[in-house]
C-alpha cells in the first residue's frame, strides 16, 4: 500500500463579515483600543519615488457600491524592492509597502497615499510593470480577493508585463488599469473594482 | 556557520477545500462573487514577500481582551477564556513572529461597532479586538470572554454560533488569511449558512477549537486550542530557482 503523505492542510477561509474594522482598523469600528493601528502609512516620508494617491470604490453585482470592504495594499518601493528579508535590496527607511484600506460607510469609496513602486523583477529574468497588489475582503467574499493595479501612464512596460499577458481575454486586461488624473497638482489613480458584470475585474489565484 | 534553509514558492491553493465564492445560501455573496475563473499565477516577488511586523508594532498586552479596553480594577462580562494554539505551515513547520489579530462579539452578542444595532447590550469593558505575534514556536494565545450567539439577516430566523474572527499573515501575501473559530459542542454550527459555505466536513472541523482542560487555569479561565495552519512551502529559494522543487 502506498504510504500516506502527511501534508497538513491550509485552515480554511471565512468570510471577513461585515465588522472586520473592528479586529483591523477600530478607529473606523467607532473606538480606540490601541496605541497604533496598523497599515496607516504605506510610505512614511522618506521614502523615495513619486507621491501618488490611488482611489476607486467596490462595486457589487447590482451597481452598487460595497461599503463595508476592507483592502490591503503590498507594493516594492520605487526601485521595485519589496520591504521583505527574503527580496534581495534593501528599502529605505520610511518605506513599509504595506497599507490598510477602509471604505467610506456612506459612499464606498476608499483611496489611500503611497509612492508610485517601480519595476519589479518577476519570473524568468523577465520585468513586472509597476504594480500594488490588493487583496479585498468583505461581507459576502468567502476567500479573500487578489488582483493587482496596474499605471495607465505605463502603456510600454504594461504591454511587456508577464502577469497581464497571462490574461487570455484581453479586453480583460484592462479591469486592471488604473486611469491617471491629477488634483491639486498631484497624481491621482482611480481604480474601481467590479466583482461582477460584464467587466468583472481580474481576481488572480495566486 | 550554517545559514538557515530559504524557502521558495507557496503549494497551490486547494479551491476545494476552501468555499467557493459564490454559496447560494449565504445571500450575501450572490452578488459579492466573481463569475469569471480566476487567473492561476504562478508566484513571482509579488506573492512570496508580504509585509513584516515586529514588537514595535504592537504592545505586549494586546492579546487581553479581559484588560484592553476594560476600566481600571473591572472585567467583561462572560465566561473567561483563553484561546491558544499555534501557526504552522502545511509541511507542519512552525510559522514564528506572525501577526495573528482577532475580533468578535461581546457574551452578548454584541459588537462594538457603529453599525451593529442588535438588542444585546454593549459591555462598557468590552473592546473587542485583540492581536499578537507568534513566538518562535509558532506559538500564540489571547484571554477574552466566550461570545454570545446572535441573530443576522439571512434566512428570517438564522443565527451565528459563538464565533472568533482570526486574521493571519504569514512570511508571504500569498498566505494571508481571515478565517473563523468556533467552539465544540455548539449545535449552531450545523445550521450556519456560513460555516456551511465549506463544501468539506473535515474543513469544517478544522474550524472548531477543542475544549483544553490541560491549558485551563483552575477557579479562573477556561481553555480552548485552536491551531492554524497556513499554506506550505517548497525548500528552494526562489530567485536561484523559479520553478521549485
Amino acid at each position: 500500500m502506498p504510504r500516506r503523505l502527511d501534508y497538513l492542510k491550509e485552515t480554511p477561509s471565512q468570510t471577513a463579515g461585515p465588522y472586520v474594522h473592528i479586529g483591523l482598523a477600530p478607529g473606523a469600528a467607532g473606538f480606540q483600543i490601541y496605541d497604533q493601528e496598523l497599515g496607516w502609512e504605506i510610505a512614511g516620508p522618506g521614502a523615495k519615488g513619486e507621491r501618488i494617491r490611488v482611489e476607486g470604490v467596490v462595486v457589487d453585482g447590482t451597481g452598487s457600491p460595497v461599503k463595508d470592504v476592507l483592502l490591503e495594499a503590498w507594493q516594492a518601493n520605487a526601485e521595485g524592492i519589496y520591504a521583505h528579508p527574503e527580496h534581495p535590496g534593501d528599502v529605505e527607511e520610511g518605506f513599509r509597502g504595506w497599507g490598510r484600506v477602509i471604505t467610506d460607510f456612506e459612499t464606498g469609496e476608499w483611496g489611500f497615499d503611497t509612492v508610485k513602486p517601480g519595476l519589479v523583477l518577476g519570473r524568468g529574468g523577465q520585468m513586472m510593470a509597476p504594480h500594488i497588489n490588493l487583496w479585498i475582503v468583505a461581507r459576502g467574499i468567502n476567500v479573500g480577493l487578489n488582483t493587482r493595479l496596474y499605471f495607465e501612464d505605463e502603456g510600454e512596460a504594461n504591454a511587456a508585463d508577464p502577469v497581464l499577458n497571462v490574461i487570455e481575454w484581453e479586453r480583460r486586461r484592462s479591469t486592471l488599469i488604473a486611469g491617471r488624473s491629477e488634483r491639486g497638482g498631484k497624481p491621482v489613480y482611480r481604480f474601481d473594482i467590479r466583482l461582477q458584470g460584464e467587466d468583472e475585474t481580474v481576481f488572480f489565484d495566486i | 556557520m550554517s545559514t538557515p534553509p530559504k524557502q521558495g514558492e507557496f503549494y497551490q491553493r486547494d479551491r476545494r477545500w476552501h468555499p467557493p465564492a459564490l454559496s447560494q445560501d449565504y445571500k450575501t455573496s450572490v452578488t459579492r462573487s466573481p463569475q469569471f475563473p480566476l487567473i492561476s499565477l504562478e508566484n513571482t516577488a509579488s506573492e512570496i514577500t508580504g509585509p513584516v511586523f515586529g514588537h514595535n508594532d504592537i504592545n505586549a498586552t494586546d492579546n487581553d481582551l479581559l484588560s484592553n479596553f476594560a476600566q481600571p480594577g473591572e472585567s467583561p462580562i462572560g465566561e473567561r477564556i483563553i484561546v491558544h494554539g499555534r501557526v504552522l505551515d502545511e509541511n507542519a513547520r512552525p510559522v514564528p513572529n506572525t501577526l495573528v489579530e482577532i475580533w468578535q462579539a461581546n457574551a452578548s452578542g454584541r459588537y462594538r461597532h457603529k453599525k451593529d444595532t442588535y438588542l444585546g447590550a454593549l459591555d462598557p469593558n468590552f473592546g473587542g479586538c485583540g492581536r499578537t505575534l507568534t513566538d518562535e514556536n509558532g506559538c500564540y494565545h489571547f484571554r477574552t470572554v466566550k461570545p454570545g450567539a446572535y441573530p443576522w439577516r439571512n434566512w428570517v430566523n438564522d443565527w451565528r454560533p459563538a464565533h472568533i474572527h482570526v486574521s493571519v499573515f504569514g512570511t508571504g501575501f500569498a498566505q494571508r488569511l481571515i478565517t473563523q473559530l468556533y467552539f465544540e459542542g455548539d449545535p449552531l454550527i450545523a445550521r450556519c449558512p456560513i460555516v456551511n459555505t465549506i463544501p468539506d466536513h473535515e474543513a469544517v472541523e478544522m474550524l472548531i477549537a477543542r475544549l483544553d482542560m490541560n491549558a485551563t487555569i483552575p477557579l479562573d479561565t477556561i481553555a480552548y486550542r485552536f491551531d492554524i495552519v497556513l499554506r506550505g512551502r517548497r525548500s528552494t529559494l526562489f530567485e536561484n530557482r523559479l520553478e521549485g522543487n
